[in-house]
């Protein structure tokens, strides 16, 4: 019980952390940090030029945020199943032992 | 942390790759010598990896205003030691620069040499630095301070190739370290917190593995036993 408790008080404490930067930021954009680099740099080095670009593009911002939830489900599709089948496996150790 | 394509000159991107290059090869070594010798621990790797993969697809709001992704290095670093996370990481962002133009080819060296290598070894070393502290506080720190150690070389890098006209290094290096370090500090705290759950959980389900490759705590009873016995020999 007590392990359950802390659990949910550690993620409870992950949450509370990601919504207080809401309050801390205000109604800022909250726009990447990766372009922001980019545009920093073009500020303080307006002659660069990228000398090679991706060879493959999403055509826009909607493709491209499902591509990013694509790999998060594939990762966290992947994580659940190990971390599920390692639980049945205790949980079946556990009886089988008894 | 992802440099864009294109985004470091081709010096600095060539010098990169061939840093980046030695630890890649050495933990596709590791990685098999891994699946050789620890065959039961392959499930583990799998679950590193796709650590890896969420949590680098997430990008996370921050009190700068602006988002940013965790980096999740830390966790595998600290169940398989770093270099087996050399190849990992170095997977993920092959994926992210072909399919999502995040990052880059030209720019893979470097953010290999951030993410996959940097973060890791930062972490696991601060993992190791805290072994008498309660393993959860090890993991906590360790698998943060991977997270925050790969956003500061990305602004090191950064800084080294685009040096500010008048303040030089290290007033670009104080202007991305702004951008990318400040930013990153609640999602390193955050990222630190999901890897002592996922430790928790493992701990629970999967201990076996966890003392099969040699994981603090894990191995703790058979060391116990061998000192006992050292001690009776003296």
């Amino acid at each position: 019980m007590r392990r359950h408790l802390s659990t949910i008080g550690l993620i409870m404490l992950a949450l509370a952390i990601l919504a207080g930067t809401f309050l801390v930021a205000g109604g800022a954009e909250f726009g990447g940090t990766d372009s922001a680099a980019t545009e920093a740099i073009q500020a303080s080095h307006p002659a660069y030029q990228p000398w090679f670009h991706s060879v493959f593009q999403p055509k826009s911002a909607e493709v491209e945020s499902g591509l990013f939830a694509l790999q998060a489900a594939l990762g966290a599709g992947v994580v659940g199943y190990i971390l599920g089948r390692l639980r049945e496996r205790a949980k079946h150790r556990a009886s089988g032992d008894a | 942390m992802h440099i864009a394509e294109g985004f470091l000159p081709p010096l600095h991107a060539a010098a990169w790759t061939l840093a980046a290059a030695p630890f890649v090869i050495h933990g596709a070594r590791e990685v098999r010598r891994v699946v050789r010798d620890h065959p039961t621990s392959r499930i583990l790797l799998g679950a590193a990896g796709a650590f890896t993969f969420v949590l680098s697809a997430i990008k996370l709001p921050s009190v700068t205003g602006s988002s940013s992704h965790p980096t999740g290095t830390g966790v595998g670093a600290i169940i398989f030691r770093p270099p087996v996370m050399a190849v990992l990481g170095c997977i993920v962002l092959v994926f992210q620069a072909l399919l999502l133009a995040h990052g880059g080819l030209t720019t893979l060296g470097a953010n290999t040499f951030s993410m996959a290598i940097v973060g890791p070894w930062a972490g696991y070393a601060a993992y190791r630095l805290l072994r008498k502290a309660p393993f959860a506080v090890a993991v906590f720190v360790g698998v943060a301070v991977a997270d925050l150690a790969t956003y500061v070389t990305t602004a090191t890098q950064l800084a080294l190739a685009f040096p500010d006209p008048t303040s030089g290094f290290l007033g670009a290096w104080a202007r991305f370290m702004g951008i990318f370090a400040v930013t990153q500090v609640p999602l390193a705290v955050v990222e630190g917190i999901v890897g002592v759950l996922l430790f928790r959980a493992l701990a629970a389900w999967a201990g076996p593995e966890l003392a099969d490759l040699g994981v603090r705590g894990f191995a703790a009873r058979t060391e116990r036993e061998s000192s006992e016995h050292e001690v009776t020999h003296a």
